[in-house]
């Protein structure tokens, strides 16, 4: 068997080690998929005995489970809440420190050290989510430097799904479950092999250093047929097709008021998204008043504060919050971006505390004369 | 790579008390450099930076021909406002911008202006006055026209009793609270429409203030045949950034610290008075 | 507020004094928990008054009163009286203070059976048969959440108050410090009845970062504010708890009727649940 350095490689599940290896080498922080506290969230790995091996997701709104299925399989885990946001978009990201002087004061960025990170696992919303939040922070006009330093050292390990969670749609959303773009490299777990792709310069420069044998036709349809028959099997879809128009003439619909009774205004929804960029700054002085933090936190639609204004609150009610942040996701993210604000992960579906199903509500909302279930009430309790 | 969130520092060289709760603050930057490489349009804002305390975006007031001293009217109303209201003449304040669209000053010349604005509202379309009466021969007419709730709200007194002396130009106040005092108009901005002729095909509208004001006063300037195309608002949102970034501004598909804070009226028409947006 | 001060030591320190009501001290030793800040505390501040620290008492007035604890008896509630007269700024720190704390569910029991049972000379006992929050009694100007309080909120208020800016006291959830933080959701991935989407950040979402449900500390998000659809949603959380989390009734009760139980809307909700006990 040809030893290659082309772009189509396979791997056997026991020798991803030297994968991982490889990129220790080449001085990358090697992160993917560990478990904690019943779900999975990325840790910093030097072994694949730390990946989530045999375990699978079980998600539906509202609810996450993980089960132990016994098997070796690497990526039987879909995805955990955290998309590729934090790596790039950071929950906490210091701007400047300010020192008072005589005269004013001075400010220092506080840009974050270069370094490279290799993620393993990410999936092909999470990318979607990470091309279009590329966009965002660096677009035309600013190239947000502290966004862009952490961008630079990002090395993305993809893993195409060969199973759909009942939350997952991307395949409606047309991003998924294939990755498309914004990869380095990409990988289809089949049986034992995984069958490795390259999508940039850097993945196939690591995929010449680990030698791998050139996959098989075989291999390369049956992760095809697998890929497949996981968009195939997703029993969520979104409509996009009548967006923007279609929602923004829904305003005064009345399935908000159904919506914003079961609502939480938590933020869990815009947490968990990959694409929600809503940041907040905080400045924080130390108590001489010498010296000052100014950092952007990660904010949300559903605060109180985000639609304030000069004493009073352009968004009051959870009605008005949960209207801003479904309208912009899917239908103003398109006139401001070119692209919906959605990729289809389904993480507003899980991670939402009472289980509010982003597809369903659309669907309700887009559906004229529709007379909606009754909020809940006391009156409807047990 | 430029960093936009860098703050520079500036001093207060002048504290103007312009109404119980309003001050006008003239600012200059204190790096030379920074001060002569800032140039603004009339209509778009700072974010004004206090030590300690944080960011709050302040439209430009001053005449975009004199940058050397900026100046910015506000109200002391929130938790960073009312902090820069403690401060005195000597005191550090920081500037980062200028940002947003301005007024389409250029767009506007050989044209009659017609200027209407209410309360504090008036501030981001000072700067603008005084950029067209410095160029007054390349303008047509000008009608100011300006109403506050109570004389005590009727800021930069001298500047409007200046305006008045310019050739072909008109200004009209009124008050809807009135004192003894008023001598002007009694009520609301849009009663002062039938108090001037207006050429819809010369016209450019540029207004601002409460958006209630905008929604009542549009359609009136249009049933006497001026197209929205030819009127513009200046609009108000939460901002934390300035770049687009942060995601508070948003109007409907318009992120106001970028696309705005000026926009050309049939373009925020179907969103302006939408509950929630 | 205090007026604002140039820098430190070139005034006065602020004197400040910490008052005790009914409660077990938690929140006052969250001052001394301060640790390597409390050098600094004490530089920035003249502790005039905190027996808890120092038996050296000076008598007001003061510039900030920090008051812990409910009102209970009614020597408190003319102590109280006395205090707010004595303070410029008055603040109270913790549950107890500011919604009435655990011993607050009193309010739904019968306190003259309690002291039957519990006192061999019952008759000795002088206690209301309430517990109430410090703002029942006199005006409050800020309000800290917690049982305890969380010592860097205290110290951030401190911080903006000695330089006379208004202190920014959060009323987003738990939530979204939860999820800044890299937690994974307890209530959904483990089931738990969480009360973090509907309780005040401020501290740290120290519960769900080990693994436990938050059980609301810090009161309610975005505190008691009314009319209908405003957050926090106590209603649709505790349908979520009952139906899909299989909590009966009466455990719903005792979810929302916990250590800021007597406060709304945790209170109006274990008020609805237990008509369905």
């Amino acid at each position: 068997m040809p030893m290659v350095s082309q772009s189509c490689g396979v791997l056997p599940r026991v020798d991803l080690q030297r994968l991982l290896d490889a990129l220790s080498a080449e001085g990358y922080r090697v992160v993917g998929p560990t478990v904690r506290e019943g779900s999975v969230v990325w840790e910093t790995i030097s072994s694949v005995s730390e990946l989530p091996i045999g375990w699978r997701d079980q998600q539906e709104p509202g609810r996450y489970r993980l089960e132990q299925t016994g098997s070796q399989e690497l990526f039987g885990v879909v995805h955990g809440p955290q998309s590729l946001k934090p790596f790039v978009f950071a929950p906490r990201e210091p701007l400047l420190q300010i020192t008072r002087r005589q005269d004013g004061f001075t400010t220092s960025p506080t840009l974050p050290q270069p370094e490279r990170v290799a993620v393993i696992g990410a999936r092909a919303c999470d990318l979607a989510g990470l091309v279009i939040q590329d966009r965002i922070f660096m677009n035309e006009t600013y190239r947000d430097p502290y966004y862009a330093t952490r961008r630079e050292g990002l090395f993305v390990i993809a893993v195409n799904c060969t199973r759909a969670l009942a939350t997952c749609f991307c395949a409606s959303m047309e991003t998924g479950p294939r990755a498309q773009r914004g990869y380095d490299l990409a990988v289809t777990e089949v049986d034992e092999q995984l069958l490795v792709e390259s999508g940039s310069e850097a993945g196939r420069d690591i995929l010449s250093t680990i030698l791998v044998p050139a996959a098989s036709d075989e291999l390369i349809s049956a992760a095809a047929s697998s890929i497949h028959a996981c968009a195939q099997s997703q029993i969520r879809r979104l409509d996009h097709s009548r967006l923007p128009q279609a929602l923004y003439e829904a305003h005064e619909h009345p399935r908000w008021d159904d919506v914003a009774g079961r609502c939480l205004a938590c933020t869990n929804c815009t947490m968990v998204c990959p694409t929600c960029f809503c940041h907040t700054v905080e400045e924080t002085p130390d108590l001489s008043h010498q010296h000052a933090a100014h950092a952007r936190l990660w904010d949300s639609c559903f605060t109180q504060e985000h639609g304030y204004i000069h004493g009073k609150n352009i968004r009051p009610t959870i009605k008005d919050r949960y209207r801003m942040w479904l309208t912009h996701k899917l239908a103003s993210w398109i006139d401001q971006f070119g692209t919906s604000g959605c990729v289809g992960c389904g993480r507003c579906i899980t991670w939402c505390p009472v289980g509010i199903d982003v597809t369903e509500e659309l669907s309700a909302l887009l559906t004229p004369d529709v007379q909606p279930p009754l909020a809940l009430q006391h009156k409807d309790g047990p | 790579m430029v960093n936009p969130y860098v703050i520079h520092p500036a001093t207060i060289v002048e504290k103007i008390r312009e109404a119980e709760d309003i001050t006008t603050y003239r600012l200059q930057l204190v790096d030379v450099e920074a001060q002569r490489r800032f140039r603004f349009k009339a209509g778009q804002f700072n974010m004004v930076y206090l030590f300690g305390v944080g960011e709050v975006a302040i439209s430009i007031v001053s005449d975009p021909d004199e940058p050397e001293l900026l100046d910015h009217t506000i109200r002391a109303v929130g938790r960073t406002t009312k902090a820069i209201a403690a401060l005195q003449p000597g005191d550090a304040l920081g500037i980062r911008g200028p940002f947003g669209a301005g007024w389409p000053l250029e767009e506007a010349k050989g044209r009659n202006i017609v200027i209407v604005t209410g309360g504090l509202g008036c501030a981001p379309v000072v700067g603008a006055i005084e950029y067209i009466f410095r160029r007054r021969e390349e303008y047509g007419s000008v009608k100011i026209l300006h109403g506050v709730k109570t004389p005590h709200d009727l800021l930069y007194r001298e500047r409007f009793d200046a305006w008045r002396r310019h050739p072909d130009t008109e200004v009209l106040l009124t008050s809807d609270q009135p004192d003894k005092t008023w001598r002007y108009h009694v009520g609301v901005v849009t009663e002062l429409f039938e108090q001037v002729s207006i050429d819809p095909e010369k016209s450019m509208v540029l207004m601002c203030g409460p958006e209630i004001m905008m929604r009542l006063g549009v359609p009136i300037l249009m049933r006497r045949g001026i197209p929205a195309t030819a009127m513009y608002v200046s609009l108000e949102r939460h901002m934390e950034c300035g770049i687009g970034l942060c995601g508070h501004c948003q109007m409907g598909p318009y992120f106001l610290c970028k696309d705005g804070p000026v926009m050309r009226y049939d373009r925020v028409e179907q969103w302006l008075g939408r509950a929630g947006v | 507020m205090l007026d604002r001060q140039k820098g430190s030591g070139e005034q006065r320190r602020p004197r400040v004094a910490v008052f005790k009501f009914a409660s077990c001290d938690g929140c006052q030793l969250s001052i001394l928990n301060l640790e390597e800040d409390l050098l600094a505390v004490g530089e920035a501040l003249d502790l005039a008054y905190f027996p808890e620290a120092s038996s050296e008492m000076k008598p007001g007035p003061y510039d900030i009163a920090l008051v812990e604890g409910s009102i209970t008896t009614a020597e408190d509630a003319r102590r109280i009286l006395a205090v707010r007269q004595q303070a410029k700024v008055l603040i109270t720190i913790g549950a107890c203070a500011t919604a009435g704390g655990i011993q607050a569910l009193r309010n739904w029991a019968d306190v003259e059976a309690f002291k039957q049972a519990v006192y061999p000379s019952p008759e000795y006992i002088q206690s209301l048969s309430t517990s109430t929050p410090i703002s029942e009694h006199i005006h409050v100007d800020f309000e800290l959440w917690g049982c305890p309080i969380d010592k860097n909120q205290l110290l951030r208020v401190i911080t903006d108050l000695v330089v006379g800016v208004q202190p920014r006291l959060p009323g987003d959830s738990v939530c979204l410090e939860c999820k800044r933080r890299g937690h994974v959701c307890v209530l959904v991935a483990k089931g738990i009845p969480c009360l973090g989407p509907v309780t005040r950040t401020g501290c740290g979402a120290i519960c769900p970062g080990m693994g436990r449900d938050c059980y609301g500390c810090f009161g309610p998000s975005e505190g008691e504010r009314k009319g209908p659809g405003l957050p926090p949603n106590t209603v649709s959380l505790a349908t979520r708890f009952h139906r899909e989390l299989q909590l009966i009734p009466v455990e719903v009760v005792r979810r929302f009727r916990g250590i800021n139980g007597s406060v709304s809307p945790f209170r109006t909700e274990s008020e609805a649940w237990e008509k369905k006990t």
